[in-house]
């Protein structure tokens, strides 16, 4: 059995991804073994330094899912304020858009265009 | 035995639905009642594609003395209601069984807190019934029929939790979008019975002249099943369906979306396939709307907090990943050395991913089930933490997210290197988009995975685990689906994949019945 697919242009072959996978695993684990040795578990050493201040509650500090690609979002706000208005729920509105799109795919296919 | 299983595929699910209702409040035994069928239901059309792929189609006409009578003597047009089974039709049939089984699998547990569970099984039958007889028919009221069966039936299970007013209203909207697409199948399967009087594909494939009245009967079927398996703009459907949906339906429900996709390449292919100046014409719409359909759902996935919702939008996303790959195939379809260059190759690719897809989305929709199994609730911004508690979950999901994304070595990335190459040759910048939406899929699965999974271990969910076994044995399979399609690309390509390509391309060898008239 191969694992080698043969694609118009090139191939792919996920055994030797594999391998390639293994052989950067342990570069990385290298550099991960060379690391801090004076890390304690368990210690002082794992707490946030917060100036000082108490360290919040573990559901203040988790990231919301709303808070993730706040930015993309925000810097794509116009294209955002069309989809939701399109995307309206409403029954009536899923029917006209498929009667619209069904007149001009039918209209592309006579000749129209 | 052999000859009569394209009949066996609707009879035994058949049979299983009739006979569910008998259970009522035994809800255990419905489950392995319905686990039961649907694991013969996997084993038959395992055994049907085994005789498609050595024998060829596979034709079976109900009521003939024969079963592969296509034409009595002394008539020269088919008469009869018949089964034609090409390698594309066992390949979609596999699909259905499959998930079927695994949608029942992870139904055990997954709604045992339910009532009218009895109901719940019948209805899931019922949709495995529709799907299969509409992917495995030779004509077209019968597929307009089956269409209507699995559209009833979906829709039933789309509101099934109706104490809840979101899903009755998902499952009105589903009914609604279902009739009126199938009320206008019904209507070009009139036109064309008007004008050739007769139902048979093959046959009406042989006849067709391409009028106006043909292409107008194109444009309705085209359009009607463009929306059933939702293409953008018509598929505001999908997020209510599959958000409200209980996560066992999702495998069955994603396959039945795929069936009227499969309609769709069946009527461009085989049914218009003769059509040389509009064919090319009708892969590009396909084409267009599938960038369309994939860049638009994608971006509408990255802004949502429902997990079910979120991912009911990358659903619509990767059905334009299929639409393109199949597009590009028929866009060269009557041009050899193009066909033969990239135009089998995209194909492949847009074929392939129907199936990875089935897996891998089946997958992360029920790990969001399991989510919202153990925590109550859909809302991601709720949600954290929970990879500690739910560890096996946690590691289907990556696998889930890392496939769909379209990562090495899992199943999503063979399929989609071959989308991008072959689009590449038709028109670049339909893989720009292509590949912007694999981007953006990822990070949408990444914003999933860091805010359900990641992050402290909340109060609330203290005494969270993980979820009961059944469901857990549906998830892991699925999971290892995607290792396994992913290391061995060309086994499945091989041996489903360009067999059923093959099919639609060979369009002759469908319009004989096989060679057997």
């Amino acid at each position: 059995m191969s694992f080698t697919l043969t694609t118009p242009s090139g191939f792919w072959n996920p055994l030797l991804w594999l391998i390639f996978l293994v052989l950067f695993g342990i570069i990385a684990y290298l550099i991960y073994s060379r690391g801090n040795p004076s890390y304690k578990k368990n210690t002082e050493q794992i707490k946030p330094y917060l100036s000082g201040n108490p360290e919040p509650t573990k559901e203040k500090v988790q990231v919301k899912a709303g808070d993730i690609y706040w930015g993309f979002i925000e810097a794509l706000k116009e294209y955002y304020k069309v989809l939701q208005a399109i995307h309206t729920g409403d029954m009536r509105d899923y029917i006209l858009w498929y009667l619209g799109i069904g007149a001009i795919i039918t209209f592309i296919l006579i000749g129209g265009v | 035995m052999m000859e009569h299983l394209p009949a066996l595929m609707i009879a035994v699910p058949l049979f299983g639905a009739f006979t569910a209702p008998l259970f009522k409040k035994h809800y255990r035994e419905v489950s392995i009642w319905t686990i039961i069928i649907t694991g013969i239901t996997v084993v038959l059309s395992l055994l049907l594609a085994k005789e498609v792929v050595t024998g060829g189609i596979m034709v079976y006409v109900f009521g003939a003395d024969k079963p592969t009578l296509v034409l009595p003597s002394g008539y020269s047009v088919p008469i009869r209601i018949m089964f034609e089974v090409d390698a594309m039709s066992v390949f979609m049939a596999i699909s259905a069984t499959l998930m079927s089984f695994i949608g029942a699998l992870y139904s055990y547990s997954h709604v045992e807190r339910e009532t009218g569970l009895e109901k719940y099984y019948a209805l899931l039958m019922l949709l495995e019934v529709g799907i299969l007889g509409m992917v495995l028919t030779g004509d077209l009221f019968n597929l307009f029929v089956f269409l209507e069966i699995a559209g009833i039936a979906g829709s039933a299970l789309v509101g099934f939790r109706n104490y809840r007013g979101e899903a009755s209203e998902a499952g009105i909207k589903y009914l609604m979008v279902s009739s009126v697409a199938s009320l206008m199948v019904l209507f070009a399967v009139g036109i064309l019975y008007g004008q050739y009087g007769n139902l048979n594909l093959a046959y009406i494939a042989k006849n067709v002249s391409f009028n106006m009245v043909d292409m107008i009967a194109l444009g309705l079927l085209f359009t009607s099943f463009a929306m059933k398996c939702g293409a953008v703009p018509m598929h505001y459907w999908v997020p209510d369906a599959y958000t409200e949906v209980p996560a066992g339906i999702n495998p069955p429900l994603l396959v039945a979306t795929y069936a009227s996709l499969y309609a769709l390449f069946r009527v461009s292919f085989t049914l218009f396939a003769n059509v040389v100046i509009d064919l090319a014409r009708v892969g590009w719409i396909m084409s267009i709307l599938g960038v369309l359909t994939m860049f638009i759902g994608v971006t509408m996935a990255l802004v949502q907090k429902d997990v079910k919702r979120l991912m009911s939008y990358h659903a619509i996303s990767q059905t334009g990943y299929m639409l393109l790959g199949v597009g590009v195939g028929l866009t060269v379809l009557h041009d050899p050395s193009k066909l033969a260059e990239f135009g089998r190759d995209a194909m492949a690719g847009g074929v392939f991913h129907i199936i990875n897809h089935i897996i891998y989305k089946s997958l992360l929709l029920m790990t969001a089930g399991a989510l919202f199994y153990v925590t109550g609730t859909r809302n991601l911004n709720e949600m954290g933490g929970l990879a500690r508690k739910m560890p096996i979950t946690a590691i289907s999901f990556m696998v889930g997210a890392a496939a769909i994304s379209g990562l090495p070595p899992f199943n999503g990335f063979a399929s989609k290197l071959l989308i991008y190459e072959t689009s590449y040759r038709l028109n670049p910048l339909l893989t720009v988009f292509a590949m912007v939406t694999s981007v953006l899929t990822l990070a949408s699965f990444v914003k999933v995975f860091a805010s359900a999974f990641l992050g402290p271990p909340l109060e609330k969910f203290e005494n969270t685990r993980e979820v009961p076994k059944p469901m857990i044995i549906a998830m892991v399979i699925l999971a290892a689906l995607c290792i396994l399609f992913g290391l061995f690309p060309n086994l499945v390509l091989d041996k489903l994949v360009y067999p059923a390509v093959d099919a639609l391309i060979n369009f002759a060898q469908y319009h004989s019945w096989g060679g057997l008239a």
